[in-house]
């Protein structure tokens, strides 16, 4: 199926998010969107999937121009799509959820969620996606959660698959057999358009790449034999280094000591079982893993995030555990939160009352139970300029934000007050490459300033930029403990289950 | 470095909370002990279980107050101590813990009832009229928010039921003529509600106050200008007649409070079934459900998000109003200023406790009636409590039921957050 976008033009208000776009995308080709957060990839495929109506252009299948008013429509032409936030009902399972909207049904409308049941069984089979169809699917792992997305779309005859940033959440392994099922489905002449932010991929996996920036075409048919650091400056505008530059280590005295933490979840289990380290002033300590294996809650009954949890945390010389998590926070801990939609930001809230939703309640924000609005915005104004985010000004909802504006909204909030332990949880987790050299400095910078700091990152490439140590989890306990001059395969390993000796 | 295989993981368990089995047992003890203490030792409790005709009629059950008491609250203990042994394997608590409530209640009634006599078949029938209007108001509740909208407004729902279905019978001079207008009364206003909530997105608690406001004043209004000017023509509806099912009506104890009933109660059975099995089996309920906990996820399948919150809406509306029917056609017989009294509250408390689960909101709804009854009957017979005290202690015993029904509650997802697309 042929897929023609022709002069797309989508605005949001006074922001223009796809500006006159005209792309084509061929059958039996996979086609890389690349571009920078807030670029308007998304806008892009959502008004394509119906899902938003643009404001000028046409979209013309195998060359009859047709209109879209609901996903209903681009379904029924043969589109399906892969959201970028996953579009499934967390309570179903997944036979329900693959069925839901699409369901065969009895007299009286009695479902046959068996039927829906056999043809997720079909198409694991067909495509080698293996899928339970009688999970529920906020019991699986995330990795598990894409490939439903993916068989929702296949059971429904799409001919033109869009995947919205399929990776973002992926483990390299997760990624690898991700990326070899895109392929076979190319192979059996359907229609791909791949959207991500890691370039790796691109190469390894596109057909032809076209490179969009601020709302518009910047570059297409690009060779996927571009290299890296071409494609980045594409995307970016300028050049971009995939590096960071970091001085030699000079660690200081430990600013957090944990002593046999353990965190238990609601069925009892220790999701994090006896877990004992420490972390000095002035060095990056990195908890790398596969994601699930105990570094989210890990992190999060450090903040006192954890009600069901037990052993000592020391910051310095104070005892945190059983403090509150504001407790926690004003003795000099900064948290970027692994899910900045819903914990690291309030949506509804403008950007400069993000920037000090935790400090609103004290001087100079505010004076005996008033708040000084003035002071907030220009607050606002000075961080939105000094960690460019891209955003019309201060007052704007926070979640309007493209993915890398509102990760830098919480990271200019947490690193604007002054700081002794940096807890960040998957910073880069969906961001395009000059927002991850920029977090990747500021990470760097809090370094430099003394500030112990611990990175959860699931991406090994995040790991050793960034790492001083690197703790390994793996089901919840310590697998290793070991410095970054350890080889990609042994760490694999680590992740993977090993201990060392 | 060296490296070892990987060995397969196995979550170290910690040992289950004992919180419920605790809370179970000192309520045993220290309830049982007051009830055990307080009962005079050398008076009677009778129970009687007899109500109408039934197969066999059970004889009355007359036993020492004290020794009741005791004999009950030891069962109470026993339910507490089995829960012990079914927590640590983490199994369900529900049939210790409803065992544990009705045991203390047994002993509770042995302790008050002493010296008089206690109807237990009709403090249980009784019950079940009063959780009626409840039960209707929270399958209302349960289809309108299980769609994403919460619906405050199932006390307005009721109260125009009630309303309408009391004029249309009175001046149709056809009760089963008022039982059809309540729904349209009910949908009518559930109608207002979804345009609000659903169009223009307005806060659906908000709008859900409003409603009931206008339900309170608008048939009060209609109330004194024309019910009371002429009651016999507007207000002297016929009240729907009992109907006995041949044979089930027979059976002892359940059949008379079951099975001996007006039209209403019977829709009532029909309803929560209907509401069960379509909600849960049928494409309807699956795409209704959708748009509660995931609207995103239900849009990008093509569904019409606001289209099936509007028509959920609606529907709830009817099936309230048919709830409020009972009021004025199936018990007073005559429509009274603001007579639903708080059920809509109450009923969208049940919805709540019953975990948005239509079963689970019936139970609960029956157990509110129940406290409710129970302290009728008390104030009837002359209780050795103070009346004050009366009125508190059943909620006591439903929140000690509820520590041990309900576990972890959760709301449909999307529950009261408008779908708004851009
Ligand atoms: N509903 C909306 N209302 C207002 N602005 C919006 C809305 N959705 C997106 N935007 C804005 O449109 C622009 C493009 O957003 P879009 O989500 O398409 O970016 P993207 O290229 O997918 O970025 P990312 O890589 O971070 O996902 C951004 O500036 C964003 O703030
Ligand atoms: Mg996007």
């Amino acid at each position: 199926m042929q897929l023609q976008l022709r002069g797309i033009t989508k605005r949001f208000g006074d922001l223009v998010a796809n500006d006159d776009i005209s792309v084509t995308f061929e059958p039996g080709q996979i086609h890389a969107l690349l571009g920078e957060n807030g670029a308007g990839k998304s806008t892009l495929m959502n008004v394509l999937y119906g899902l938003l109506q643009p404001d000028a252009g046409q979209i013309v299948v195998d060359g009859e121009p047709l209109v879209f008013h609901s996903p209903a429509g681009a379904i029924a032409a043969g589109i399906g799509m892969v959201h970028q936030h996953f579009m499934l009902v967390p309570v179903f399972t997944v036979a329900e959820n693959v069925e839901l909207g699409a369901e065969s049904v009895g007299p009286f409308g009695f479902l046959k969620t068996a039927d829906a049941a056999r043809a997720v069984e079909r198409v694991s089979a067909e495509y080698r996606l293996a899928v339970d169809p009688n999970a529920v699917v906020e019991d699986l792992p995330v990795g598990i959660q894409q490939r439903v997305e993916i068989v929702k779309a296949l059971t429904r005859e799409a001919q033109c698959v869009i995947l919205d940033e399929p990776t973002a959440v992926l483990t390299p392994q997760e990624t690898d057999e991700l990326l070899s099922i895109v392929r076979g489905l190319r192979d059996a002449g359907k229609t791909i358009v791949l959207i991500t932010h890691k370039l790796r991929e691109v190469r390894e996996a596109a057909d032809v790449i076209t490179v969009i920036r601020r709302g518009r075409v910047v570059a297409e048919s690009v060779s996927p034999q571009t290299s890296e650091v071409e494609l980045a400056s594409l995307m970016v505008g300028r050049e971009v280094s995939l590096v960071v530059d970091k001085p030699s280590l000079e660690v200081g005295e430990p600013v957090l000591r944990v002593n046999q933490l353990s965190v238990y979840d609601t069925l009892d289990r220790a999701i994090v079982d006896d877990v004992s380290f420490d972390v000095r002033a002035g060095e990056v300590l990195c908890i790398a893993g596969v994601q699930g294996n105990g570094q989210s809650e890990l992190v999060e009954a450090l903040v006192g995030l954890h009600d069901r949890s037990e052993g000592r945390i020391d910051l310095g010389e104070k005892r945190i555990d059983g403090l509150s998590t504001k407790g926690i926070l004003d003795l000099g801990v900064g948290y970027v939160p692994e899910d900045r939609e819903h914990d690291g930001l309030v949506g509804s809230f403008s950007l400069a009352h993000n920037m000090v939703l935790d400090t609103i309640g004290e001087s100079p924000w505010s004076r005996r139970g008033v708040i000084n609005y003035g002071l907030i915005n220009e607050n606002g104004q000075n961080l939105i300029e000094q960690y460019d985010v891209r955003a019309t000004n201060a007052q704007v909802a926070a979640s309007t934000l493209s993915g890398g504006n509102k990760q830098k909204v919480v990271l200019a909030r947490e690193m604007s007050r002054s700081l002794r332990l940096l807890i960040a949880s998957q910073p880069t987790r969906g961001l395009d490459v000059g927002s991850i050299e920029f977090v990747h400095r500021q990470i760097i910078q809090a370094r430099q300033s003394g500030v112990g700091v611990i990175v959860v990152s699931t991406e090994l490439d995040e790991v050793y930029a960034l790492a001083d140590r690197i703790l390994v989890m793996y089901a919840g306990r310590i697998a290793g403990v070991v410095t970054p001059d350890v080889g990609r395969d042994d760490l694999g390993l680590l992740m993977a289950g090993a201990t060392t000796s | 470095m060296t490296l070892t295989a990987p060995v397969v993981p196995q979550a170290r368990i910690a040992p289950p909370s004992l919180t419920r089995p605790i809370i179970m047992t000192a309520s045993a003890l220290v309830l049982g002990a007051i009830f055990i203490l307080l009962s005079p030792m050398d008076a009677e409790t009778t129970f009687i279980f007899n109500l109408g005709d039934t197969f066999i009629s059970i004889p009355d059950w007359i036993v020492p107050s004290r020794t009741a008491a005791t004999g009950f609250a030891i069962a109470a203990l026993v339910c507490a101590a089995i829960a012990w042994p079914i927590n640590a394997r983490r199994g369900s608590l529900f049939l210790p813990a409803f065992g544990l409530g009705v045991f203390l209640v047994m002993s509770f009634l042995a302790w008050v009832g002493a010296d008089s006599l206690l109807p237990i078949t009709g403090l249980l029938q009784g019950s079940l009229l009063l959780a009626v209007p409840l039960i209707f108001g929270a399958m209302a509740g349960v289809l309108s928010e299980r769609a994403g909208v919460i619906n405050i407004n199932i006390e307005g729902q009721l109260l125009v039921g009630a309303f309408l279905g009391a004029v249309v019978a009175s001046l149709l001079n056809n009760a089963y003529l008022g039982l059809v207008a309540a729904p349209v009364a009910g949908a009518l206003l559930g109608l207002l509600l979804a345009v609000f909530a659903t169009r223009y997105f307005v806060d659906q608690v908000v709008v859900g106050v409003v409603l009931n406001v206008l339900a309170v004043g608008l048939t009060g209004f209609l109330y004194s200008r024309f019910l009371t000017e002429d009651p016999d023509l507007w207000n002297n509806p016929e009240v729907l007649p009992t109907i006995a099912i041949p044979v089930l009506s027979d059976i002892p104890i359940l059949g008379p409070i079951l099975f001996d009933q007006n039209v209403i109660v019977y829709l009532m059975y029909v309803v929560v079934t209907v509401v069960q099995i379509a909600l849960f089996k049928t494409r309807w309920g699956l795409r209704l459900r959708s748009v509660g906990e995931y609207p995103e996820a239900a849009d990008s399948v093509g569904i019409e998000v606001n289209r099936t919150r509007f028509r959920a809406v609606i529907l709830a509306g009817a099936v309230a109003g048919l709830g409020g029917a009972f009021f004025t056609l199936g018990s007073v017989g005559a429509f009274g200023r603001e007579m639903t009294a708080g059920n809509g509250f109450i009923a969208l408390a049940a919805v709540i406790f019953g975990r948005w689960n239509p079963i689970g909101a019936l139970a609960a709804a029956l157990l509110f009636g129940f406290a409710d009854n129970l302290q009728n009957v008390l104030s009837i017979i002359g209780s050795p409590i103070p009346s004050q005290f009366l009125l508190m202690l059943p909620y006591v015993v439903t929140i000690l039921a509820v520590v041990g029904l309900v576990g972890r509650v959760r709301a449909p997802g999307a529950d009261g957050i408008p779908f708004r697309k851009s």
